[in-house]
């Protein structure tokens, strides 16, 4: 039933000719991460185009996670190449990967706990803020324009994620759903190009999950952003993705549309588990 | 009247974004700072002003600067006396060693001075955590220490090893009274916790919280962790570092090392843990907690004919701060500040329960 | 050269105490992620109550016996401290599990203005002695191989060798037992010990316990050597950087880290400190642990920290 919600959506949305898929703009070639003796990830090549929805599926342990941290600098891999827009990547931290147009989401969420929902998305728009430490200190007309400024498009996040009611609730208060819609809040709020969401529907009900497709699906409809998508729940896997790519002991064991991938004996085997 | 904030719309952003969005609140604070410009430089006594008011301003002070390294950007400190050391030595040097410094100048230059070791100290926050950077700001507390106490030059070759400052004016203006003093200090005190604030609630401020909780996150999201965490060491310390020229020129004019040992460090560390980690507020509650409860302790039991010995006190006071810090970690992280906001929230919905 | 190996020996015998104190820091830090700042603290408040124990034990039981003195106040000594380590996982630990390690240090910072503020008015605040019958006079060694032999205080090379004794019990306490297996486990994961059976409540008084008895052994040794006092307690704080240069969570890390810093420090004081005018052993220890520190962040034998998301 819910995939047929979805579908339809995405429908919907190929309709109004929303999006179009273009070019590679993240190449991974023959990537291995090592920790120590432990191999991660070994020999993966894969790519990512421009407006599309790239999964990564796999079962526990696959290497998705750690896919995600080389792809935005959280993890170095020791071979391999990384070109984003046709640039070759050395050795980055993860703040440059977000001064590229990069944002994600974490499986456990990474909120700041602290904060409150408005101020958790506010830090989203940080690198757009120019004012220094004295202006701040003194909190001048500039400053508090900007802080304006930014506030307006937080509010209009706020907005199209619905969750006008907790804007101010310290974000550890709020339940899990809701904290995932506020992460994901904070890395829209920094426009991306690229939007890598680790696991955003784990853990939820169905209606949540149903939510969360949709902001998927417009986010990526509305403002275009690439998204690249960690997810177990094969439905919405399987229903969302343009291509999508399979790990397994990390090793990439797949990869191509949804379609091909569901089909794919080696796959089928390693992680949909022989059927019976 | 009562605690209401029912139909106090914010029509603006702006509006929504001030310090105290509630009437009430602004009234109160206007009245606060009525009494203490006003009503006190008329009625207070110079007990009060010496052994109470002038303390606990300067201490709020540098407990404001180490809530903004611990309280709001997560990174330990157990060396903020050897930065107020720092900013008080500096102080001195610029105003013996330069003709004609005036003392707003030599009390900057001695922030700075205290920013320039603070970051210096800091830097190791960058590859160490917690409990290890403990460790390197402990580090900072014995060098300065140490410093002070061999490196004559420093002391201007004083031959006791004690500096003093006399004859302190501003614009003119002497600073010798007790009144003057305690104005002097409730000036800056004021000043610098309103640009404190000010940058607590703006893009730096979010980007110390950032850290303070997730630091990884922040880094994915675009937070320079080095800026972020060097610019907390460097305002922090600045502050302290005007707190310590407050308190070696104000409050002590001649002091030695030992005004700024490991037990100032710990004893500001407290006044924090007490007023509320991440709070400007809290450091005040913190100081006027730390700065009141040890005279009641001497006072209290005179009154009621049972005096106690001064080590017993002094006894009495190191049991109930320490217990105090076991308990407020325990049960309100967020010290007394909280405390006084969950009140606060309880006033509002007076005399209902919800 | 014969001056060389007498600083070199003595910075060793210091060591050895530094390492007993580390020691203490380890154990509790493997045990419960707990920074124990107290550690000082509980040194003090332990030689402290041997001290008066062994001054009021005679009086009240009406006896004149130096060791049983000793021995019965050591006993009550030791009674105190398992006290005090249940008193401090009832009322502090048990309700702070899974905070964060900043937090903990900062309790055990109030832990310990709390030890020095109720040791001091249970046993007052003069300095005690502390007479276990340590020899005050030096030895001469190795008087054939060197003119004039080399010096040293029989008393320090006692402590030394009570210290390493210690220190090497506890190791294999730590690592041959059926406590220390599970002291090991719950180090690794408290909830994973927890669900297994290991009883994460006894095991911290275990530790606790454990570490005040390091901390009487160890207050014992500066108690007889310097008396007891205040400044006593400031002796945990030279141990911190043997902690940190060891690696917090490693035995032989707090022995080989507390023999570099208590040589470093006598040798740096003799040859470095005419430089510096003098007094450098204050701060030489830390300035050593933090640079290291920033080529090595875990310590000489701690475990990479690795950070997941």
């Amino acid at each position: 039933m819910m995939m047929n919600d979805i579908a339809a959506a995405q429908a919907a949305a190929s309709a109004t000719g929303g999006r179009r898929i273009g070019d590679v703009i993240l190449d991974l070639q023959n990537i291995s991460l090592r920790f120590g003796g432990v191999k991660a990830l070994t020999d993966i090549s894969f790519n990512v185009r421009e407006h599309e929805i790239r999964s990564i599926i796999g079962p526990n342990g696959a290497g998705k996670s750690s896919m995600l941290n080389v792809i935005n600098g959280v993890y170095h891999p020791q071979e391999g190449r990384i070109l984003f827009h046709g640039q070759e990547r050395k050795k980055m931290e993860p703040h440059m990967a977000a001064t590229q147009g990069i944002a994600r989401t974490f499986q456990n969420i990474a909120l700041f706990k602290g904060m409150s929902v408005l101020d958790n998305i506010m830090t989203g728009r940080n690198l757009k803020m120019k004012s220094n430490l004295l202006q701040m200190a003194l909190y001048w007309g500039a400053v508090q324009k900007e802080e304006i400024a930014h506030r307006e498009k937080v509010e209009e996040i706020i907005d199209f994620l619905e969750i006008q009611s907790v804007r101010k609730t310290p974000v550890g208060q709020l339940p899990y759903g809701l904290q995932k819609r506020v992460e994901l809040g904070r890395a829209l709020a920094a426009e991306p190009t690229m939007l890598l969401l680790d696991e955003p529907m784990a853990g939820m009900n169905v209606e949540e999950k149903q939510d969360m497709c949709r902001f998927i699906l417009d986010v990526n409809d509305q403002f275009g952003t690439t998204i690249v998508l960690i997810e177990h729940d094969m439905g919405v896997v399987m229903d969302i993705s343009d291509r999508v790519v399979v790990l397994d002991y990390g090793k990439k064991i797949g990869d191509g549309a949804p379609d091909e991938v569901r089909n794919n004996e080696e796959v089928i085997r390693a992680y949909l588990g022989t059927s019976h | 009247m009562l605690y209401r904030e029912n139909g106090q719309f914010k029509a603006s952003y702006a509006a929504d974004q001030q310090i105290f969005p509630i009437l009430q609140d602004r009234v109160a604070i206007g009245a606060l700072l009525a009494i203490a410009f006003i009503v006190l430089p008329l009625f207070g006594s110079e007990y009060l002003f010496r052994a109470i008011l002038i303390p606990f301003l300067i201490l709020a002070l540098a407990a404001l600067g180490l809530n903004i390294l611990v309280g709001y950007c997560g990174q330990i400190s157990l060396g903020t006396g050897a930065f107020m050391a720092v900013g008080a030595y500096g102080a001195y040097n610029f105003l013996v060693r330069i003709d004609g410094m005036p003392l707003i100048a030599a009390m900057l230059l001695g922030g700075l001075s205290a920013t320039v070791i603070g970051v210096l100290f800091g830097i190791p926050s960058l590859r160490i955590k917690g409990l290890y950077l403990a460790v390197a700001t402990l580090a900072a507390q014995f060098f300065t220490d140490w410093a002070f106490l061999r490196i004559s030059w420093f002391t201007n070759n004083s031959s006791s090893g004690s500096v003093s400052v006399a004859g302190l004016n501003v614009f003119g203006l002497p600073i010798e009274s007790p009144v003057s003093k305690y104005m002097f200090c409730l000036v800056v005190v004021c000043v610098f916790a309103l640009m404190a604030k000010n940058l607590t609630r703006s893009a730096i401020g979010r980007q110390w919280m950032a850290i303070r909780d997730m630091d990884v996150a922040a880094a994915v999201i675009g937070i320079r962790p080095m800026y972020a965490k060097l610019t907390a060491f460097a305002v922090s310390s600045f502050i302290v570092g005007v707190a310590g020229v407050l308190w070696a020129f104000i409050h002590l004019g001649a002091w030695e090392p030992a005004a700024f040992s490991i037990d100032r460090s710990f004893q500001l560390l407290f006044m924090v843990i007490i007023g509320g980690l991440g709070s400007i507020m809290g450091a005040f509650f913190g100081a006027a907690f730390i700065i009141v409860l040890p005279i009641l302790l001497d006072q209290i039991p005179q009154l009621l004919g049972i005096p106690l010995s001064t080590a017993t006190t002094s006894h009495l006071v190191h049991m109930i701060f320490g217990a105090l810090i076991v308990f407020f970690l325990i049960v309100e992280p967020h010290g007394l500040a909280k405390l006084w906001s969950i009140g606060k929230q309880k006033l509002r919905l007076w005399p209902f329960p919800h | 050269m014969g001056f060389f190996l007498e600083t070199l020996f003595g910075g060793l015998m210091a060591g050895m105490l530094y390492s007993l104190i580390a020691l203490g820091f380890v154990l509790i830090y493997k045990a419960s992620g707990v920074f124990n700042f107290a550690q000082g603290a509980m040194v003090l408040f332990a030689a402290l109550a041997m001290a008066r124990f062994a001054e009021w034990i005679p009086k009240w039981l009406g006896f004149d016996n130096l060791i049983v003195a000793n021995l019965l106040a050591f006993v009550a000594a030791m009674a105190l401290m398992i006290v005090l380590a249940w008193a401090i996982e009832r009322l502090c630990l048990s309700k702070l599990v899974n905070q964060e390690g900043i937090t903990l240090l900062m309790a055990t910072l109030g832990i310990s203005y709390f030890l020095d503020g109720l040791g001091q008015t249970m046993f007052g605040n003069d300095i005690y002695s502390i007479n276990v019958g340590m020899p005050k006079d030096p030895a001469m060694i190795l008087e054939n191989m060197f003119e004039g032999g080399l010096l040293l205080s029989k008393e320090d090379l006692i402590a030394a060798i009570i210290a390493a004794a210690l220190v090497a019990l506890l190791a294999l306490f730590f690592q041959k037992t059926a406590t220390g297996r599970a002291l090991r486990a719950v180090a690794d994961d408290h909830q994973a010990a927890q669900s297994i059976g290991i009883p994460l409540n006894r095991i911290w008084v275990i530790v606790w316990s454990v570490a005040g008895f390091a901390a009487l052994v160890a207050g014992i040794i500066w108690g007889s050597k310097l008396g007891v006092q205040f400044s006593l307690s400031l002796v945990a704080l030279k141990a911190l950087p043997v902690v940190i240069l060891g690696g917090l969570t490693s035995v032989p890390g707090a022995i080989l880290g507390g023999l570099i810093i208590g040589v470093g420090e006598k040798l740096s004081e003799i040859y470095l400190g005419p430089f510096f005018g003098g007094g450098i052993e204050i701060w030489f220890a830390y300035v050593l642990a933090l640079a290291f520190l920033l080529v090595r962040p875990q310590g000489l034998f701690g475990e990479k920290i690795i950070d997941r998301v």
